[in-house]
């Protein structure tokens, strides 16, 4: 009696055993459980994603660049850029390799914002083109509107000081750990508030475009510097 | 830097207008292109294929055959083309190179011929991208033993003047040097053998009269036996002691794995020697006994294929490794299955979860001896289940040793192991070279002044004398990053001199806040005399640079002064970072001092110092690194 009685708890094992693992592939094909960790499938996004500029001649009007300049740039791009359109991940990693030793991806996730002037989370060729063509070829009133709309993340016309402070921070991160004299957390915030005191001339905290573009046209330096960057196409 | 993102450097430098506004310091000057010619296509004929591309594409490495000068060697005037008299097919990877960035390697090539084809162009292997460099690691390798090896067999003719140890040692190692060699080869060979077989036949039971119960030979042999294994052990003590003498290095030779088995096979009869009179450890020296087999692990010296079955097991120790651990629970689990099934069956043999191992493993080898069958249904469920799986999991890892043996096998190689480490090795100074070195590449270049270029008196023979050692795309990377620079008003430094510097700080306690001549000796002295005597060497060569450059930082600050008062907020901040007790700028206050012995004007902390002085020759100067000057100057306003 006693072996029969262990004989079918044996088989009362085995039953519950079959019962478990059938509940559990059940649950596998309803999709609510994965067995796999890395599944590769669902990494593939649409890559077929394309994007064709605009003719020559309508980004030659557009802009001021000439015909060959806009022949080297769009090779340039193209050869980064197979697909024709950057997103903000490629665009992190590409202004990363000019800043090896620092953390640029805080200040490229800002430029980013800056160039993408749809707002659609990518940056064709024709917004890179019409962003460098104001860099390089625009007039003073037009470089400082954009630097403007740089530090003005969220677009509302003012520069508080906040927003000043993660554009900051964000160049101070591009040094890196390696600097001299070594970087102290007050840095930025210092640096934030000689900008406030030069810029903002009637003293309540935010900085309109007006104040911007009117400070730094008195400033020697600033325009000097401006005119940095002309001969670099 | 990348070559493919050298397209993008112009758009990361028109965004540094960003940071103009922001920056309180005035920029550096931009690099000109003084030969802005138009980017025309050149063709390069090698062997009749013609290639063309941009004189840019060429120029972004400008240290090899293509990037630089050494091309116009090859320049054909009739024909207007670069002709090189070279592989065609290895040309296209090179190519690629300069398009791409990356340099791959094609599987068909030679190994030799893509060598010097990359010798030839000047570029180096390391460069190799990581989708190619374990293949080009690998065949180089093989090459390489390749080599080794038929130079070892060139070897064994006679060289001169060896001394008898010498002779003696390579007679050991190759036997079929000289007929000494051989005949001692063999000699050995026999009495292993003849170990071997003493030690088997001891066991057999011989008996002399058929009424008596058979006892084994060697107790009734007893002085045959003992004989034959002095003479054996004689042999072997005097082959182990004549390598030992010979060995090279003999400390080497005695942990070899050969001597370690030598020495294991003699040492028994010895011990057995010094206690045979002991009856308490006579059971051990019965267990020594057993030690004797081990001599015929001494074949492996005459069988080179047992070695490479040896190497082949250390080789595949990872498969091995992962075949026993998955045996091993897999046995756990079908023994606690198997006894908790069979728990109920009277007279069950399976007592008890380790008693069920032996069921487990005699199962899942598929041997099946049959003294230990399950009798309960759940129990053969369960057991053929643990059969089945025994098959899967046993028959998983053999082929990959199967395989490593045959590879071993055939390209007869000597060390497995050391490869690993060899390419781990390999790997991180490629990674240094190639990559690692762009992070560094500023630092090192301001260091060594080559950011000279961007001064407002640039003069053209200096301008001349900087293009050859940087191309026109690095010195505006470096342009780049000093406008970062000024931005911030920190300076890049080296991974070491950051070190350095936070260590000697942590050190020193800090000096007292003003500068007078007379305690500036001592500050240095302390502070910075280790520093001061390492960085001399390069800067006297910089000498007349670095104080122009600090006369524009003069009259930089000579502007500056006049109108930005917040300057002083800085400049006081960052002094008085330098009161902190245990803060980071000792380095800073101690070189300021010795700064402002290098000023032209008096050692005032007034920052109107014509700009004009003519700076003296400060034997002084010299000893700062480059970015210590610069920052100097802005603090010791």
């Amino acid at each position: 009696a006693v072996s029969t009685m262990w004989e079918t708890e044996g088989l009362q094992t085995f039953g519950i055993v079959v019962v478990v693992c059938a509940s559990l592939k059940l649950l596998h094909l309803l999709g609510l459980i994965s067995f796999s960790e890395d599944s590769v499938e669902d990494e593939l996004e649409l890559s077929a994603v394309r994007h064709r500029p605009e003719a020559l001649e309508q980004l030659e009007a557009q802009t001021r660049f000439s015909r060959k300049e806009l022949q080297i740039l769009y090779r340039g791009f193209k050869n980064e850029c197979p697909s024709g359109v950057v997103n903000e991940d490629t665009f992190k990693e590409i202004y990363s390799q000019f800043f090896p030793q620092g953390d640029a991806s805080t200040y490229a996730h800002f430029l980013f914002n800056a160039f993408d002037t749809d707002h659609n989370g990518s940056i064709s060729f024709e917004d890179f083109v019409m962003g460098l063509s104001i860099l390089l070829r625009g007039s003073v009133q037009e470089k400082l509107n954009w630097a403007f709309n740089l530090y003005d993340i969220n677009k509302d016309g003012y520069i508080t000081k906040e927003e000043m402070l993660d554009i900051i921070k964000s160049i101070y991160d591009m040094m890196g750990k390696c600097t001299y004299p070594i970087l102290k957390e007050e840095t930025p915030r210092q640096h934030v508030e000689i900008f406030f005191q030069k810029m903002d001339k009637n003293r309540d905290g935010v900085v309109t475009i007006d104040e911007f573009i009117d400070c730094c046209q008195n400033d020697e330096n600033i325009m000097r510097s401006m005119q940095l960057f002309e001969n670099v196409i | 830097m990348a070559a493919g993102v050298a397209a993008w450097l112009p758009f990361a430098r028109a965004a540094a207008i960003g940071w103009m506004p922001v920056a309180n310091l005035p920029m550096p000057v931009a690099p000109t292109n003084k030969n802005k010619h138009q980017d025309e296509i050149i063709i390069l004929n090698v062997s009749g294929r013609r290639f063309q591309t941009w004189r840019n594409t060429l120029d972004r490495y400008p240290d090899t055959l293509l990037g630089s000068s050494e091309k116009e060697f090859f320049f054909n005037e009739e024909t207007r083309e670069y002709f090189f008299d070279r592989d065609p097919d290895v040309f296209r990877s090179i190519l690629n190179f300069y398009r791409t960035g990356k340099l791959h390697y094609p599987r068909y090539e030679c190994i030799s011929a893509y060598d010097e084809e990359l010798a030839f162009f000047g570029i180096i292997p390391e460069i190799i991208s990581d989708c190619c460099y374990e293949e080009y690691k690998d065949r180089k390798r093989e090459n390489i033993e390749r080599l080794m090896d038929d130079l070892e067999d060139n070897k064994d003719s006679k060289l001169p003047n060896m001394t008898f140890r010498e002779t003696m040692w390579r007679a050991f190692e190759n036997p079929h040097t000289s007929t000494m060699a051989l005949v001692f080869y063999y000699v050995t060979g026999f009495f292993i053998a003849i170990s071997v077989i003493t030690n088997v036949v001891e066991t057999v039971p011989c008996s002399s009269m058929p009424n008596q119960r058979d006892i084994p030979c060697g107790e009734r042999y007893t002085e045959a036996f003992f004989c034959m294994d002095t003479a054996c052990v004689m042999i072997f003590t005097v082959e182990y002691l004549m390598r030992l003498f010979a060995a090279p290095s003999r400390y080497r030779f005695m942990r070899s794995v050969m001597s370690i088995i030598d020495v294991v096979a003699i040492l028994p009869y010895y011990i057995g020697l010094v206690m045979t009179n002991n009856e308490d450890v006579s059971g051990a020296f019965v267990t020594l006994r057993v030690f004797r087999v081990f001599r015929i692990f001494k074949f492996s010296r005459h069988s080179q294929g047992l070695r490479i079955l040896g190497y082949t097991l250390k080789s595949c120790a990872s498969e091995l490794g992962f075949l026993l651990f998955s045996l091993t629970m897999a046995i756990i689990i079908f023994a606690t299955v198997m006894f908790y099934a069979e728990k109920g069956s009277s007279s069950s043999k399976f007592t008890s979860i380790p008693a069920s191992f032996w069921y487990t493993i005699v199962t899942m080898t598929t041997l099946g001896y049959g003294d230990m069958v399950p009798k309960t249904i759940a129990g053969k469920i369960f057991g053929s289940i643990c059969s089945l799986s025994g098959v899967l999991v046993i028959a998983l890892p053999v082929p990959v040793i199967v395989s490593n043996f045959s590879r071993i096998y055939h390209q007869n190689q000597r060390a497995d192991k050391r490869r690993a480490q060899k390419v781990q090795k390999a790997k991180l100074a490629r990674m240094r070279i190639s990559k690692g070195g762009s992070s560094s590449a500023f630092p090192h270049s301001k260091r060594n002044g080559l950011n000279q270029s961007l001064e407002l008196t640039g003069s053209l023979e200096e301008d001349q004398q900087l293009k050859k050692t940087t191309s026109l795309l690095e010195s505006q990377h470096h342009h780049l990053l000093h406008c970062l620079e000024k931005t911030t008003n920190h300076e890049f430094v080296d991974e070491r001199l950051y070190e350095q510097g936070y260590l000697q700080t942590a050190l020193q306690n800090f000096p007292s806040q003003s500068p007078s001549l007379s305690s500036e000796e001592g500050i240095t002295g302390t502070c910075c005399s280790r520093r001061t005597k390492k960085n001399i060497q390069p800067l006297s060569a910089t000498h007349t640079h670095s104080h122009t450059h600090n006369l524009q930082e003069l009259s930089a600050l000579h502007i500056q002064c006049g109108e930005q008062h917040p300057l002083n907020t800085s400049r006081s901040s960052l002094n008085l970072m330098s009161d902190e007790s245990g803060s980071l700028n000792c380095k800073s206050s101690g070189l300021v001092t010795t700064a402002i012995i290098s000023i032209p004007t008096p050692p005032s902390n007034n920052s109107r110092a014509s700009p004009n002085a003519p700076p003296p020759p400060n034997p002084d100067a010299p000893p700062l690194p480059n970015p210590g000057t610069d920052v100097v100057k802005i603090s010791a306003l």
